[in-house]
């Protein structure tokens, strides 16, 4: 994935936008700052969720994070592997350890999110 | 003072190292609105000798299981504890050590809690057990507020043959958690099944159920199962560990979660506490299983050690989204039931579930003879089973203690149907000789 | 001491651990009796003999640490001396062979026992009533909350549906107060490390049911404003709750009942000396002030000239929150030990509780960073943030501690101090483990400094080394498995 394309959230979600659709998933820094993964918790295909809500939690061995969705939109997949492979949210944060895709209801939301400079720039705290 | 070992000149040693005058300084936090300023109204300390003499006079003022043999039950019960497990739990290696949060100094408490878990799975045929819950009861309100969060349902459905102890503990959590708990009545001895069938509904999250029954009756298991599961609510079976050894599983007859009170596997009775909550469910369940829960893995080394594992889900780390409050197990009675189990094994725990099964029915058998006496429980049982009395039952079981008998509950104080009935219990330590006393005792 | 076998392992058919009596009675079979319907196929329980089992259980005892074998310097846990004379007593016959549904009249002993320690409970804390029938201290915080909520139900107060607790908080106060129906609000803790009175005055309004609150609170410190603070709860029409974690720094100094709180509960494992048990049982009683008395479970004891019985009198009751009334051999432990040291034994344990916390932060306070270094109560916390800049994290210096012969300190706990290291000596050790205690830590400050290896490569010499804590939760091995 080429994360320059990315969009990103203070709360340390990427978003990969086509069409309608976009692809969640938890940036490098949000990885390395939970430490090893140990389970992620998904939701649902068909639930929708409005922008902020939490759609899951993601949890190393000694915390637990909520996972929040930088756009509305509604679960058309999840990326199951991450049941029997979590790590794959640390090894491959960008490919292999996406979370979840929507639908998006209004994608406008995306131009209210950071670019990858932004992202880097902006103060990190969780 | 034993247990200080500070003489005053050590304190005026500490004092001056904190720059303090005086102990009183070290208190100035304290502001003199609110410091205790008078004596705390206690009696006065007590050497060893004092002690061992009050408490022994203390203990004198019981008639306890010593002096009499105990006929009650009711979910604790007068078991036989072998000699292993004095031993083993009396190790102050394990009764002073804190919980273990440090795995590479708490091996021993940490194996031991695995082994209790994989002993736990074996005897109730279920994927997962936890390191244990405070009692049976609150292991029962455990399993349904847990029933509630994975079905998303409101309702508990809750038997009546249930022990009543259990339901107003359930009453309890279900009230400060906003759930709702509906009881179902009973037919003679054991759950209406066709009232039951009828009260289960939408919104219900579990059918809670005691197996053997608080009557001591065997349930059909199989058909409440089947109701459950036509409306998408959980199983939650309430066992007695001791009928494990002979009896189907919590598992076998479809249970998601099993419970039970532990204190059969090695504890006293201690007058109800402390106890032992057994808690064991289907792995699908697994996350949402309250209680701390120890796993295998290997350490820096590669040698296989254990650790408390899956710990967001507690307290400590998830705070108010924990799947329960709880911080503890109750870590010396798991140990000390998984002595127990180790020590009797198989065979030893088959014979003691024999044990109880034949001698509970040879009494009933006799008591059946009796002239006025009726023994109401058809249904198969396992240790325990009412009988209807000619007398009321404080005036019959206060002429048996004088005979060195502890008669059984009355029941007619939960139950008013069960007036005039009392509540029988034999375990393996009851004799043919007390037996036919009690016979004898009641007969008068 | 290194145990690789599971009792498992040591299995062969046809083994046991006791010799069990034939039957005396002469009727039918168990199977027959209970129907072949009824019976389960196979009994998986390992087979062992008695000799197997005794040394099994002995090595794996050999591989704990314990308040027996050293020093314990756990913050928050009050791992004192637990006195032998305790467990003898709590053990008699009399006691551990008392069934609870016995006639009161064959259950006097106990009842006496159990109603004297309420009223000591009642003369330490200051309150009007208490119940012993919590099983442990989150028990007797959740018991405490209902009687809350029910108080507030019945004073038309029930639409009240927050609680408020410090950041400085136990993860108990808001898991509890979240399991009681009630949302939580977090208020920060001001530069001095005690409760923020503007915040907290701000977060009070009609919304909110109760205040949790930890007296001395987690960082050591006393709230020094508390009566002020519990009149503020109380005009905005809330109940105040003290978490009595840390009673074992102010007996016979302080009763929170006197400075304003309207219940409390005390952790008879910590401040009265019964054994933790490698985590548990507890024990949590809870104390109330005289108008909340109506709310505690039944049954309560009570006594009628001379006679004691249990009083199931109080029809507001929250109910039970017990099968029976509570753990009680081990409030018979707590009684043994408020008899063993009166009042004024007590009010000297806290004094020596206080001293040695006091002499260990003098001492430490150079090599380590110390957030609110001015007096503490029985235990402070210090914070490793010089040797993190050094590479070494508070995580460290713990599992270096254990290469030393110590029980490690609370480490990251509480949440507001980074790299926290909580400390608690308690009274019961002498000032020559204190010291000892003082030279490795600042030894191991030194080797933070000039060898951060042996500290992050640390413990050296247990039964085992760091564990891979992330494989445990990722493929859960939750019970033992003989392919596996």
């Amino acid at each position: 994935m080429d994360t320059s394309k990315l969009k990103y959230s203070s709360t340390h979600e990427w978003v990969f936008a086509e069409g309608d659709t976009a692809i969640i998933g938890i940036t490098d820094y949000a990885q390395s700052e939970l430490g090893e993964i140990v389970f992620v918790e998904l939701p649902e295909v068909g639930i929708a969720f409005d922008k902020g809500d939490t759609f899951g939690t993601i949890e190393s061995y000694k915390t637990v994070s909520d996972l929040v969705t930088p756009l509305s939109g509604e679960v058309i997949e999840i990326n199951s592997a991450l049941t029997d492979s979590p790590e794959s949210v640390n090894d491959s944060p960008y490919d292999d350890g996406w979370i979840i895709k929507i639908k998006m209801t209004d994608p406008g939301e995306l131009d209210r999110l950071m670019t990858q400079k932004e992202y880097e720039d902006s103060p990190k705290e969780h | 003072m034993p247990y200080i070992a500070n003489t005053p000149d050590d304190r005026r040693k500490m004092l001056q190292s904190v720059g303090a005058p005086g102990v009183a300084d070290l208190f100035d936090q304290i502001p003199s609105d609110v410091r205790f300023s008078s004596e705390l109204d206690l009696p006065q300390a007590m050497s060893e000798i004092e002690l061992r003499r009050h408490f022994a006079n203390l203990a004198n003022a019981n008639t306890s299981g010593q002096q009499a043999a105990c006929f009650i039950g009711a979910g604790i019960y007068d078991h036989y504890i072998p000699s292993t497990v004095p031993a083993v739990v009396g190790r102050s290696e394990f009764y002073t050590s804190y919980t273990p949060y440090q795995p590479e100094i708490s091996q021993g408490t940490l194996q031991s809690i695995f082994e209790f878990q994989s002993l736990i799975c074996r005897l109730t045929g279920l994927e997962v057990a936890n390191a244990s819950l405070y009692d049976g009861a609150t292991a029962l309100a455990e399993a349904a507020l847990m029933a509630s969060s994975i079905t998303r349902r409101s309702q508990w459905l809750v038997s009546n043959c249930v022990n009543p102890a259990y339901r107003e503990t359930l009453a309890t959590y279900s009230w400060a958690s906003e759930y709702e708990l509906v009881e179902v009545g009973q037919s003679g001895v054991v759950t209406d099944i066709a009232e039951l069938e009828k009260s289960i509904g939408d919104d219900t999250a579990c059918v809670l159920i005691q197996n053997p029954n608080f009557f001591g009756s065997i349930e059909d298991i199989a058909k409440i199962k089947a109701a459950a599961q036509a409306k998408g609510a959980l199983l939650v079976v309430s066992f007695d560990p001791i009928s494990l050894g002979l009896m189907k599983t919590p598992g076998e007859l479809g249970a998601d979660i099993a419970v039970g009170e532990g204190q059969s596997l090695g504890l006293s009775m201690a007058f109800g506490g402390p106890l032992l909550g057994l808690f064991a469910c289907k792995q699908q369940y697994m996350r949402q299983m309250p209680g701390r829960i120890v796993g295998a893995t290997s350490d820096a080394e590669g040698k296989l050690a254990y650790v408390l594992t899956l710990q967001t889900r507690e307290q400590h780390i998830r705070r108010e989204k924990a799947t329960s409050n709880i911080c503890t197990n109750q870590g010396l009675c798991a140990l000390a039931a998984t002595v127990y189990l180790s020590t009797l094994g198989r065979s030893g725990l088959r014979r003691v579930a024999e044990l109880c099964v034949e001698k509970s029915h040879y009494l009933a058998d006799r008591i059946a003879d009796l002239d006025g006496y009726k023994v109401l429980s058809g249904a198969p049982f396992f240790k325990e089973f009412v009988i209807k009395c000619p007398a009321p039952i404080a005036e019959i079981n206060a002429r048996l203690i004088e005979n060195g008998l502890i008669g059984g509950l009355d029941l007619g104080k939960q139950y008013p149907e069960f007036a005039d009935c009392m509540l029988l219990c034999v375990t393996e330590k009851r004799s043919r000789d007390e037996m036919d006393a009690l016979v004898e005792g009641l007969r008068r | 001491m290194s145990v690789d076998q599971t009792i498992f392992e040591y299995s062969s058919p046809g083994r046991v651990g006791v010799a069990l009596p034939e039957s005396d009675v002469s009727s039918a079979g168990a199977g027959e009796l209970l129907g072949s319907d009824n019976l389960r196929d196979d009994l998986p329980l390992p087979e062992v003999n008695q000799v197997d089992v005794i040394r099994h259980f002995t090595k794996l005892s050999l591989a704990n640490y314990s308040v027996d074998r050293g020093f314990y310097p756990l913050g928050s846990c009050t791992m004192k001396y637990n006195p032998k004379i305790n467990e003898e007593l709590a053990s008699l016959p009399g006691f551990s062979e008392l069934h609870p549904y016995q006639d009161e009249s064959q259950a006097q002993g106990t009842l006496a026992a159990m109603y004297a320690t309420q009223e000591y409970i009642k003369a330490i804390t200051g309150f009007d009533a208490v119940t012993l029938q919590p099983a442990a201290g989150a028990q007797g915080e959740f018991t405490a909350m209902m009687v809350f909520k029910k108080h507030h139900e019945k004073t038309g107060q029930g639409h009240r549906h927050i609680v408020i607790v410090p950041d400085s908080s136990h993860g108990t106060n808001p898991a509890t107060a979240a399991r009681c129906g009630y949302g939580i609000k977090k208020t920060p803790s001001g530069p001095d490390g005690r409760v923020d009175l503007d915040a907290l005055k701000e977060a009070l309004n009609d919304e909110v049911a109760a205040v949790m609150l930890t007296n001395p609170n987690t960082l050591g410190l006393f709230e020094s404003q508390i009566a002020e603070i519990c009149a503020m709860v109380h005009d905005a029409g809330a109940l105040i709750y003290c978490d009595g974690a840390n009673m074992n720094a102010v007996m016979g100094w302080y009763r929170p009942g006197d400075s304003g709180f309207d219940a409390m509960h005390l952790n008879l494992h910590k401040t009265f000396s019964t054994p933790h048990g490698g985590g548990g049982p507890g024990s949590g009683p809870v104390a109330v002030k005289g108008f909340l008395a109506p709310y505690l479970p039944v049954p309560n004891v009570n006594k009628q000239g001379e006679r004691y019985f249990l009083d199931y009198g109080s029809r507001d009751s929250i109910g039970r929150v017990h099968g029976y009334y509570g753990n009680i051999a081990i409030v018979l432990r707590a009684c043994v030990y408020i008899l063993s040291q009166g009042g004024d034994g007590l009010k000297n344990v806290s004094e020596n509780a206080v001293l040695n916390a006091n002499y260990l932060m003098s001492k430490l306070s150079d090599a380590y960073e110390v957030p609110h270094n001015t007096r503490c109560m029985h235990e402070f916390v210090a914070s490793a943030s010089k040797q993190k800049e050094l590479g070494v994290k508070a995580l460290d210096i713990a599992k270096r501690l254990i290469d030393f012969g110590y029980h490690p300190p609370t480490i990251y706990f509480p949440l507001i101090v980074p790299e926290a290291l909580m400390i608690e000596p308690t009274e019961t050790e002498s000032i020559e483990t204190l010291d000892s205690f003082i030279e490795a830590m600042l030894t191991i400050a030194r080797e933070a400094e000039t060898d951060p290896d042996i500290l992050h490569s640390a413990p050296h010499n247990t039964p085992v080394r760091r564990l891979d804590e992330a494989t445990a939760a990722r493929k859960p091995v939750l019970q033992y498995n003989p392919e596996g």
